[in-house]
């Protein structure tokens, strides 16, 4: 995928506030963390999921909606805690079991994963985004 | 439309009660803004499915919630964990595992839960009636609640379900509005299905589970269980191979008294016949191998064993006899353990085989002592989850059938 030259900024809203910066990783298929990320180190290892293979750490993780079992919470956290955990995540819509995960990693480790609802059409892999906060307290996401 | 918080919702938040209060508050409106919840509600009980040891991430949440002094608001139970401390020496592990592992569980303890160490909570005396608001984890005992006693939780997991507790709140969205309970697919039964043994419910909940996405079923046409372990098989069945949380039966469970009550008057999105060959086939997908196979274990009790079903397995046990050494496991709570001794109902029993397991399963910590060779069990769920899991080969049947096999050493199915 070749990257997009053209610069933009949109506001978006929190489900967990935060500042991060990294390589967009953009799948129109959700993508499940339980059964679907290895939290030892961030590998996709969910084989009917097109992103088999690739690795979420640090990257900002662009996808559509969260998707299956609550067991996701325990592993997102885990990942955060390790480290192999996207540097923050982007979703169209909010959801509350990656939301879990990120709350409970940022009340026990005190490391702030964003985790924003906003508008991801136009951003593709390999892009440069940058999660900031707002004026208002809202996101505000911008591609370097 | 926002979140609205009463003035104790936001007192807790704030820090009034406590840091371990505040934190679960926290974590709980993120979820209701999540899932477009307007308020919370009250909940009168909850069941805990956090005793598992799946990393650190899982034990350090309670420790910190013990730490800052936490305590449940409400009548809590805990689902199974990785070990058995009615039977100490029954599950294997490694030092560096087991001491987190059994720490998670007597962290729970410390938050004020109950001892429970079962996955069907509905059998102990912390039951919900007909009606009450309730947060639980466990998918087959959330189904049971739902569908069978008409209870309302929808599927809260990791994490969530203890912030339920720890608050007495949980958000009013979902299974705990009425609206929401109403049947969308409907399941028609053939007439030439009818055959009211325990695999007709295991099949009916495979087939529902797989055909429902997450839209309420109503099964119409299932014949009058013997008793609600049947219906405990079934929505545990339909829960492995899907999402459900609620099903209705119509003339069976308390919502559906009639197929319009349970549609609350609506017309279903679609409707799907199941005959009896798609039951045969769903059935037949749970078991790799052939009659004759020869056979290392029985596994019994998943979801947990109810003192009704202790009460058909022990004269089966007597009049059958096995005596090949076969270990027929049976999981159940502790408590129905602690009746049965207190009864002195399995006294002489281990002479057949027997071998009851408290606090955990079967298919989710090595108790197993031989995996060299098939594992008879009539559960659908443990059918679908131990070979995953543990690495047996599994054949499924009739509870008679899997005593008959441990009598003669190898699977025989088909028994009068």
């Amino acid at each position: 995928m070749t990257q997009s030259l053209e610069a933009f900024e949109r506001a978006g809203s929190f489900q967990l506030a935060g500042e991060a910066e990294g390589e967009a990783l953009v799948f129109s298929h959700p993508l499940s963390f339980w059964g679907g990320v290895e939290a030892e180190t961030g590998e996709i290892i969910d084989h009917s999921h097109p992103g088999l293979g690739r690795n979420v750490a640090g990257r900002i993780l662009v996808m559509p909606s969260g998707r299956g079992s609550s067991s996701s919470s325990s592993v997102l956290a885990e990942a955060i805690r390790r480290g192999t955990a996207p540097a923050g995540i982007l979703l169209e819509r909010p959801d509350p079991i990656l939301a879990v995960g990120a709350i409970v990693a940022e009340f026990l480790y005190g490391i702030s994963m964003p985790l924003v609802v906003c508008d991801i059409a136009g951003i593709v892999s390999g892009d440069r985004v940058v999660i900031g906060v707002g004026d208002n307290g809202g996101a505000v996401v911008r591609r370097a | 439309m926002a979140l609205e918080l009463t003035t104790h919702d936001q007192s807790m938040l704030d820090g009034g009660q406590g840091p371990s209060a505040a934190a679960a508050m926290k974590i709980l409106v993120a979820f209701s803004n999540a899932v477009g919840a307007n308020s919370l509600l009250d909940i009168s009980g909850a069941h805990i499915d956090g005793c598992l040891y799946h990393g650190k991430a899982g034990l350090d949440f309670v420790e910190r919630l013990v730490e800052g002094g936490g305590r449940v608001q409400v009548p809590t139970t805990l689902n199974v964990g990785s070990f058995d401390l009615i039977h100490p020496g029954m599950v294997k592990m490694q030092v560096a595992e087991e001491v987190p592992a059994r720490r998670l569980m007597k962290a729970h303890l410390e938050l004020g839960c109950q001892a429970t160490f079962t996955c069907a909570p509905y059998q102990t005396r912390f039951r919900p009636q007909f009606g009450e608001q309730i947060a639980w984890g466990e998918s087959n005992a959330i189904v049971f609640a739902n569908s069978v006693i008409g209870a309302r939780t929808n599927r809260y997991g990791d994490f969530i379900d203890l912030c339920c507790a720890m608050t007495g709140r949980a958000p009013a969205w979902g299974l705990h509005l009425s609206e929401n309970r109403r049947g969308r697919i409907l399941f028609e039964l053939d007439e030439a299905a009818h055959e009211p043994n325990d695999s007709l419910f295991v099949g009916v909940g495979l087939i529902v589970g797989q055909a429902n996405g997450d839209r309420v079923p109503v099964i119409a046409g299932l014949p009058q269980p013997r008793d609600e372990d049947q219906l405990k098989a079934l929505g545990a069945a339909s829960a492995t191979t899907g999402a459900v949380a609620l099903f209705h039966a119509v003339g069976i469970t308390p919502e559906a008294a009639t197929l319009d009550q349970a549609f609350q008057g609506r017309a279903p999105e679609e409707t799907i016949r199941i005959k009896r060959a798609d039951i045969d086939q769903a059935l037949a997908r749970l078991s790799a191998v052939p009659d004759g196979a020869p056979l290392a274990a029985i596994s019994l009790g998943t979801p947990h064993f109810s003192h009704e079903e202790w009460m058909r397995l022990l004269p089966m046990l007597r009049e059958v006899a096995p005596g090949r050494g076969i270990p027929i496991y049976v999981n159940t709570g502790r408590a129905t353990l602690t009746r049965l001794r207190d009864e002195g109902a399995l006294d002489g029993m281990e002479a057949f085989g027997l071998i009851p397991v408290a606090d955990t399963c079967t298919y989710v910590t090595s108790i197993l002592e031989n995996l060299d060779g098939v594992v008879m069990t009539n559960s659908g769920k443990w059918a679908h989850y131990a070979p995953g899991n543990i690495g047996v080969t599994v054949a499924f049947a009739e509870m008679k059938d899997c005593i008959r096999s441990a009598a003669v050493g190898h699977v025989v199915r088909g028994a009068a």
